[in-house]
């Protein structure tokens, strides 16, 4: 590599932890390098950017990224961003996880935080799978695909995920899939500079277990389906953006609103109740 | 390093063990709780949410148990001195965040007020059920602290210990209460703040790049870092090297799981809380910790007033256990009687320790009330007879 020129995401990753685990046409890389490339463009400072991951394929984001990062537990990153947040209040918390990990084991604590509006970021990469335990069914796979255990296809309602953080109060909600990298650095830039619980749905193959067992291709025909479903659509009401299998895929900006994040909340309950008594959870600086 | 006058509060008070554990934290300097309620550990953080806003510190009332058990280590990790409080079941619900915390080396403080079990069990009554679960909860091999108070003074106090263990030797340390220490009134002296020690944490002064957050640079532990320090450091639950990235073989595993567990091992003896009194020469030693050590020492009066030569030996550390001192004990007694609210748990560890050098006998009961001093003099005579 000629010294004049350094690939601009390399500054974010630890690159003497490359190669990485993920599978050929992966689609967590991709949104990884959009990630990097947000980050940029926020222009945050590294030292006040702290990456919070549970379990999975996505899990391990938070092992690349060369930032302080935290890889907790199955479906608990949310949690222990919560108290990180909280504490920091002058860094970036960004929490990468699976759909599995979000919204299965996860689901109460994606839920809460939305609801409370806690400060931070997060992104799924929603590859209607579980990839690091073998393909099986995850709240979003759609109605009749095949999973690891869901031999005869998946019977099961799938999660809306914008629809599900939206109902809960999220203050950002969006959609991309990994077709989608110039929207989705965009959309990553705008949620990290917001205040509040942000989450973006990056749709992605895992051509390894889901797109296999369901005879889609690699990762390239299904980036091929991506580019030829989706529909962009900012604005649209997140009830009507469920996903069927091998469907329309409506992507875009969904929700933007501007309720107090929970330390507002927090602080303007107390100040009102306790005037001057009032001392302010400060965290760490 | 000392508390904080501007939050200690200093002075006699007449308040239960829950709320002198609350002060006991506060001392120390915790200033993040996270948790779930659950009878009877609640007023531990009822009394916080109420004094933490005046002191600059945060209660956050999580939608779980798991949750809370993983939110305050995010706190710890931002650099702050945090904790949670529960009882069994909740307890039984953390304990993969247990496990956690002993391969992160994340200082953690987990307040236990216990009930009896199994499952919801009896909600308002006490037991001492949970000594081995706290010891052997989460999965794999690990070391923990574990400090069990007697009195609402010791809620007090030795919350402050349980933070200062925590800072020094970066593992899960438990404040074993049961509900009757949790909820008994008592004299509480708290202290100026000038008298009470408060542990520092152990902040690497390493530059970024030259620090690795699980190098052992002298000491025992590894120096600690806050996120922002900009360090970008990396843990995870995962085996892991040095730099905190995973390791996947089975030597950095034993590695690792050996220095978490030695760290600990290596300093029974300084970790050794404990009173002994009319050991040597004694022809019973009443073993218990907890409220049942009171009650104990209530029933080795009444022995000695009944010319029995019986001794007590109060345990405030039961973990990590202290075969020196049990062998001690069977050197110098020629009974050892074993006293919890529990069917037999400690009395294992100290028949272990003990290995057949004297008798080692139970009184025991399944939680749900306090064993009865009579029960001990009945089994003093019992086994003299
Ligand atoms: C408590 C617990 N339960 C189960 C597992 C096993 N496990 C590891 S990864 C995973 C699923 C991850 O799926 P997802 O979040 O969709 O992420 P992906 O691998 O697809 O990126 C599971 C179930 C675990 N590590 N911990
Ligand atoms: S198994 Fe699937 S999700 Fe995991 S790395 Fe491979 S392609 Fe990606």
């Amino acid at each position: 590599m000629s010294e004049a020129y350094v690939n601009p995401v390399e500054k974010l990753l630890r690159t003497e932890r490359i190669p990485h685990i993920w599978c050929p046409g992966c689609g967590i890389g991709t949104s990884v390098n959009c990630f990097a490339r947000a980050i940029e463009k926020t222009g945050i400072d590294y030292e006040h950017l702290h990456v919070v991951s549970g379990i999975g394929c996505t899990g391990r984001v938070a092992g690349y990224v060369n930032v302080d990062s935290f890889h907790t537990t199955h479906g608990r990153a949310i949690p222990f961003a919560t108290g990180l947040s909280l504490s920091r209040p002058t860094s970036k918390v960004v929490v990468y996880s699976g759909d599995g990990d979000l919204t299965a084991i996860g689901g109460n604590h994606f839920i809460h935080a939305a609801r409370r509006n806690v400060d931070m970021t997060v992104i799924c990469v929603n590859n209607l799978t579980y990839g690091m335990t073998g393909g099986q069914v995850t709240p979003t796979t759609p109605q009749t695909a095949i999973a690891s255990t869901m031999p005869y296809g998946n019977y099961e309602a799938a999660f809306n995920l914008p629809n599900l953080a939206d109902a809960c109060g999220a203050n950002f909600v969006a959609r991309w899939t990994v077709f989608h990298v110039r929207q989705l650095v965009r959309t990553m830039t705008k949620a990290l500079a917001m205040k509040g619980f942000t989450f973006i749905e990056v749709l992605a193959p895992c051509p390894t277990l889901y797109q296999r067992r369901n005879r889609l291709g690699d990762g390239v025909e299904t980036l091929k389906y991506y580019k030829e479903k989706s529909i962009i659509q900012n604005g649209a009401n997140t009830a009507g953006v469920g996903l069927c299998f091998q469907s329309e895929i409506v992507v875009g900006e969904f929700v933007e609103r501007q309720r107090p994040s929970l330390r507002e909340e927090y602080d303007a309950r107390m100040k009102a109740v306790l005037k001057d008594a009032y001392v302010p959870y400060e965290g760490t600086k | 390093m000392k508390a904080d006058p501007a939050v200690v509060a200093t002075g006699m008070h007449f308040i239960d063990g829950n709320e002198a554990c609350a002060e006991g934290a506060l001392a120390a300097g915790c200033r993040f709780v996270a948790g779930y309620p659950i009878t009877p550990s609640t007023e531990v953080v009822e009394h916080l949410a109420k004094r933490f806003p005046r002191v600059g510190g945060m209660f956050i009332q999580m939608e779980d148990e798991i949750a809370s058990s993983i939110c305050f280590q995010g706190a710890v990790w931002a650099g702050m001195k945090a904790m949670t409080v529960t009882s069994g079941p909740g307890l039984s619900l953390m304990m993969e965040h247990v496990g956690l915390a002993a391969m992160t080396e994340c200082p953690s403080v987990f307040v236990d007020v216990q009930r009896a079990g199994p499952s919801t069990g009896l909600p308002t009554l006490p037991a001492q059920q949970d000594v081995m679960q706290v010891r052997w909860g989460s999965h794999g091999d690990y070391e923990v602290i574990a400090l069990s108070p007697s009195s609402p003074q010791e809620c007090f106090d030795h919350a402050v210990t349980c933070f200062n263990l925590a800072e020094k030797f970066r593992c899960p340390v438990f404040f074993m209460m049961d509900e009757t220490v949790g909820h008994m009134l008592g004299k509480v002296k708290i202290p100026p703040a000038d008298q009470i020690e408060v542990a520092e944490r152990r902040l690497t002064t390493r530059k970024p790049g030259e620090y690795r957050p699980y190098e052992i640079y002298g000491g025992d532990q590894p120096e600690m870092v806050r996120a922002g320090m900009g360090h970008r450091i990396h843990t995870t639950g995962l085996t892991h090297d040095e730099r905190g990235y995973p390791a996947m073989n089975a030597a950095a595993q034993d590695k690792l799981i050996r220095r978490l567990c030695s760290k600990v091992l290596d300093h029974v003896e300084e970790l050794t809380i404990h009173e002994a009194t009319n050991v040597e020469g004694s022809d019973v030693t009443i073993v218990a910790y907890g409220i049942t050590a009171r009650v104990a020492a209530y029933a080795v009066d009444l022995a000695r007033r009944q010319g029995v030569k019986a001794g007590l030996v109060k345990l405030v550390t039961l973990w990590p256990f202290n075969d020196r001192l049990m062998r001690d004990i069977a050197a110098s007694t020629k009974n050892i009687i074993v006293a919890e609210m529990n069917l037999g748990q400690m009395v294992h560890e100290v028949e272990r320790a003990v290995a057949g050098k004297v008798p080692v006998h139970l009184v025991g009961q399944a939680g749900g009330a306090i064993v009865e001093p009579e029960a001990i003099v009945a089994k003093i005579q019992e086994v003299l007879r």
